[in-house]
Formats: C-alpha cells, sequence, structure tokens
C-alpha cells in the first residue's frame, strides 16, 4: 500500500473514505508541484492555476487527473488516487487556494 | 562548557584536533573553539582576527523550499551555522558556488537569480531573471552565471560579480540540463526541438554551436567529471543520447536503445535527475524512466553493462565520490526510501526508511558521510557511508536540496 493511500486510510478510519483535504491540498503543492510548480504557476508542466484552466468543466478536469495525457509526462494518478480525491482536487484548482 | 583544544588557531588546525572527536558526537561547539581562538588572540596581543576568519571549505547550503531561505550547514560540526531568507519561491531550487567558496547563486523557480555571502550569512544581490527557471551553472573561470528558463525559454548569462545580464540566448523552447565545460562553455538541451547547444563565453559575443537530431523531449542531461561525455535523458524515445564534446562537432550517439522495449511504461510522478552521475571504475549509470531500475553504461564505449532493479522510479542515482556505492531515492509515493547499490557486483546491498519525502543526498566530498533532506520530517539526516549508522540530525523547513561547497571545484554540477 502506498503512503497517500495509507495517510487517507487512517485519517479517514471509520467512515467513508472521504477526501482529506489536508493530505490532498500537500499533494498537489508538493507532488503535483514537482512539475507544475510548488505555486501552480508552471513548470515542466504548464500553469495550473483557476486563469489557466478557465476553460475546463470540473468533470474534464477530473478525468486529466485521473487518466493523465499519453505521449506528455503527466502521468495517470488513477492508480493512487480514487475518484473522489480527483474530483476534490478539480475542484481544489478550480477555486483556487486562498493563500 | 566543554574545553575546547587550546590550539595555535589556524582553521586547519583547529580541524585537525576535532578529529578525533567527532566521528559519533558533534565536536565541541564552535562557540567554545572561537573563545578559545580570542584567549590565544588576547595572549599574544595580537591584531585581533578579521571578521571573515572562518573557512568556508567545510560548510553548506541547504534550501529550505516553503519559506524561501537557506540554512548554513557546517559539515564537520554536523551543525547549522545560520539562516540566509528572503529568496523567494524555492521549490527544487539549485544553486552554485563561486570558486573562492564565498558565494553561492540560488536559482529559484520563481525566475529569480539570488547571490548570497555565505560568510556574512546575507542576500548580496538578487534579480528576477525570467518567469520560471529551471537551473543554472557558473564558467569554468568564475565569471558567468548561466540560467535556463522554462518561460520565456533560453539561457540568460549573467555576470558573476553584479549579476548584469551579458548575454540573451532565446532557444523558443523549454532549455534544460544546462552545464559548464571547459573553455568558458555552457551545454544545454531544447525540451521541444530535441537540440543540444553549445555555447562558448569565452569571446565578446556568445559563439553558439547547434547539434540537432539529440532525440524527443530531452527533459535532463549531465556532463562526466572530465568535461567530455554530455547524456541527455529523453522523454520522448526509448534511449538517451550522448554528445562527445572533444568531437567536432559532436554528432549524437544513441545510448541504451530500447531499453524500455516490450514493457509497460510505468507512470513517472516525477522527473528523475541526471546531475550527479555515478561512476563506478568503468561504468556510470543512470536512473530509467518509467521502469524501476538503473542502468550501467561503460563510460567509454557506452554499451550497456547491466540493470539493477529499484524499488521504484528512480530520481537521483548519485555514487559515493569513491564509486564504490551509488545512492537511489524515489519518485512519489516510494520517496521515503534509499537504496544503496554495490557497484562491483550490482546488487542491492541496503534498503532503508529514512522518513518521508527524501528529496535529495549530498556527499561529504571524499564520501565518508551522506547528507539526506527528509521533506516531511523537517530534517537533515546524516549517515555514515560504511556503517549506514545514523550520525546525526539538522531541524530544518521543508528542505529540498543539500550543497556543500567543495562543488564549486567540480565541473557540471
Ligand atoms: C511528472 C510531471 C507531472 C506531474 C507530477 C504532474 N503533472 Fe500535470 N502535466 C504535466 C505536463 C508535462 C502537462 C502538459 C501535457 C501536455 O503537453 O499537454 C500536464 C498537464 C496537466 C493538466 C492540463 C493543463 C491544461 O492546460 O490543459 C492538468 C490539469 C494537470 N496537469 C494537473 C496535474 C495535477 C492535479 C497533478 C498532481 C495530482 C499533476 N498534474 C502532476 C506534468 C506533470
Amino acid at each position: 500500500m502506498n503512503r497517500l493511500a495509507t495517510i487517507l486510510a487512517l485519517a479517514a478510519a471509520p467512515a467513508l473514505a472521504d477526501p482529506d483535504p489536508e493530505a490532498l491540498r500537500r499533494l498537489v503543492r508538493q507532488d503535483c508541484g514537482s512539475c507544475h510548480g510548488m505555486t501552480l504557476k508552471g513548470g515542466l508542466g504548464p500553469d495550473i492555476r483557476p486563469a489557466a484552466l478557465a476553460s475546463y468543466q470540473r468533470d474534464d478536469l477530473t478525468t486529466v487527473i485521473l487518466d493523465g495525457i499519453p505521449g506528455t509526462p503527466m502521468p495517470p494518478w488513477r492508480p493512487l488516487l480514487s475518484e473522489g480525491d480527483a474530483a476534490w482536487i478539480a475542484d481544489y484548482l478550480l477555486r483556487g487556494d486562498p493563500e | 562548557m566543554i574545553p575546547a583544544p587550546l590550539s595555535s588557531g589556524t582553521t586547519k588546525d583547529r580541524a585537525r584536533s576535532d578529529f578525533h572527536l567527532s566521528r559519533n558526537t558533534p565536536a565541541g561547539g564552535l562557540r567554545a573553539r572561537m573563545f578559545a581562538l580570542t584567549l590565544a588572540g588576547l595572549a599574544l596581543f595580537a591584531p585581533p582576527l578579521p571578521a571573515g576568519a572562518q573557512a568556508t571549505g567545510d560548510l553548506g547550503l541547504v534550501v529550505e523550499r516553503a519559506s524561501g531561505s537557506l540554512l548554513v550547514v557546517d559539515q564537520s560540526e554536523r551543525a547549522s551555522i545560520g539562516r540566509i531568507t528572503g529568496l523567494g519561491d524555492l521549490s527544487h531550487a539549485s544553486l552554485v558556488y563561486s570558486p573562492d567558496e564565498q558565494f553561492a547563486y540560488v536559482f529559484g523557480r520563481d525566475g529569480g537569480l539570488t547571490k548570497v555571502d555565505i560568510l556574512a550569512q546575507t542576500v548580496v544581490n538578487r534579480v528576477m531573471q525570467a518567469g520560471n527557471s529551471i537551473g543554472g551553472a557558473i564558467s569554468d573561470d568564475g565569471r558567468f552565471v548561466a540560467v535556463s528558463n522554462y518561460e520565456p525559454g533560453g539561457v540568460r548569462v549573467f555576470d558573476a560579480d553584479t549579476l548584469a545580464m551579458v548575454a540573451d540566448i532565446p532557444t523558443g523552447s523549454k532549455t534544460v540540463g544546462l552545464v559548464d565545460i571547459p573553455g568558458t562553455k555552457f551545454v544545454f538541451s531544447l525540451w521541444d526541438s530535441g537540440e543540444t547547444w553549445i555555447a562558448d563565453l569565452s569571446g565578446e559575443t556568445p559563439q553558439i554551436t547547434r547539434v540537432k537530431g539529440m532525440g524527443a523531449n530531452p527533459y535532463d542531461a549531465l556532463v562526466t567529471g572530465d568535461g567530455r561525455t554530455y547524456i541527455a535523458g529523453l522523454f520522448g524515445e526509448d534511449h538517451l543520447s550522448a554528445l562527445d564534446l572533444w568531437q567536432d562537432p559532436p554528432e549524437p550517439q544513441s545510448i541504451l536503445p530500447g531499453y524500455a522495449e516490450g514493457r509497460e511504461g510505468l507512470p513517472v510522478y516525477k522527473m528523475p535527475h541526471l546531475e550527479g552521475w555515478a561512476l563506478a571504475g568503468q561504468d556510470f549509470v543512470l536512473p530509467a524512466m518509467g521502469q524501476h531500475e538503473v542502468l550501467w553504461v561503460d563510460a567509454r564505449t557506452l554499451k550497456e553493462t547491466g540493470r539493477t532493479p529499484t524499488h521504484g522510479q528512480p530520481v537521483f542515482a548519485i555514487s559515493r565520490p569513491d564509486g564504490r556505492h551509488v545512492w537511489v531515492n524515489f519518485a512519489h509515493p516510494l520517496n521515503d526510501t534509499i537504496q544503496v547499490i554495490d557497484s562491483v557486483s550490482k546488487e542491492v546491498i541496503h534498503q532503508f526508511a529514512p522518513g518521508p519525502g527524501v528529496l535529495h543526498m549530498e556527499f561529504t566530498p571524499r564520501g565518508h558521510e551522506v547528507w539526506l533532506s527528509v521533506r516531511d520530517a523537517g530534517k537533515v539526516i546524516i549517515y555514515d557511508t560504511e556503517t549506514f549508522e545514523q550520525l546525526g540530525e539538522i531541524a530544518t523547513e521543508s528542505p529540498s536540496g543539500i550543497f556543500f561547497t567543495a562543488r564549486a571545484h567540480r565541473m557540471g554540477l
């Protein structure tokens, strides 16, 4: 079992595996950030702040996160994230972080 | 107070007299020794020590990525001795040192180029040179600092004293794998067009040699310690490409062709890094892309000599300076683990989990210790490279790269 899954499982222990905002926010900053920049304004991967993603619907964005973009370095996150997690991230990206 | 050796007061003597104490305990505090020095100075009625009397040869900097600061560390004390703040976004920041090991040039992801003085522990100068940078290098003569950029792409070269821009080399592409080679030259690769360029800065205007046909999407590159062989990792091909820089003009040579053929490409959650190449006798070692293994190549013939299956997608595969062992860390979600590979048997001889988010490893110049940054534990942890015993740890905020000043004297780092 991978570490994130472990964290999520622990955090969500008794209830359903609801997305854990703290772990996911960290994942976006640190691990999406390794390609998109910690502030998400771009690196090897493009800017994924709200203005840059304006043309995306939540569901399309969720699919991009789960399946990646084949033929590019954007990896599929399905092996590590549930659909609920990916949808939470899609919302988070579209909304932007107040911080 | 810890008794301090009353030595004659040169830094060399101090270092030597501590040696027998310091293997497992942090050596008697710096302050104690400074005090002793001051006493010695007074006793001789000598003029006070100049303000910069600290030598820099065993110092280093640890990038604290979230807080935009650098921790100044003392290698033989195994301790932090200060912090330099105000450097902007330092995620994935790297740095190089001036030849005298007093200054560091820090390349931030926000495009900031910052010059810091590690003795005064201050920012000396800072320019915003581009929207989004990926790395940098310093020329062999220490006169120029070059930065490669994702946005707007290309390489910019700055005067190492003043940080005034002296050359702008647009490439029309994300530019990666920037290294210095002898002759005041820099070499770098173009993600979008699959080229490698050599920029010669020894004359009035930069002379550019363009090498086409490196292959699709070079993502990083390294140069061997003699400055002769440049190797680019390719995202879009099932091989790497090498250039013999002693050839004129150099021609790309495919190495490890088809290394992943017939195997499913595994998702890569963090791109591998090719700097910090490892030479173990005849071979060097490279992280595979999309396969959980490292690949061994004969340094002269560039033919494959073996593969070692690894715990996950390797990010760094770095040889201990003597080349006997190679230390490997891994991409998310397996980035809590380290494997050590014997370079003779090419087998994993040690595996352990220092903690969550092991981002970087730095060997002491002769390799007796390795320092690991463990991001999510907020620590740098120090290990003995023979016994793998933990020797110490230093608290730091979200550490990433660790850079010892000895890098000043090595090519291509
Ligand atoms: C290994 C590098 C890498 C990682 C890690 C990564 N991405 Fe990407 N991502 C890319 C690249 C490169 C592209 C651009 C692909 C292309 O050429 O179309 C991209 C594209 C995208 C896009 C489409 C942007 C657009 O304008 O269409 C989104 C959204 C995205 N990534 C989100 C994420 C999220 C969320 C994560 C973390 C869960 C993540 N990425 C992690 C490399 C990465």
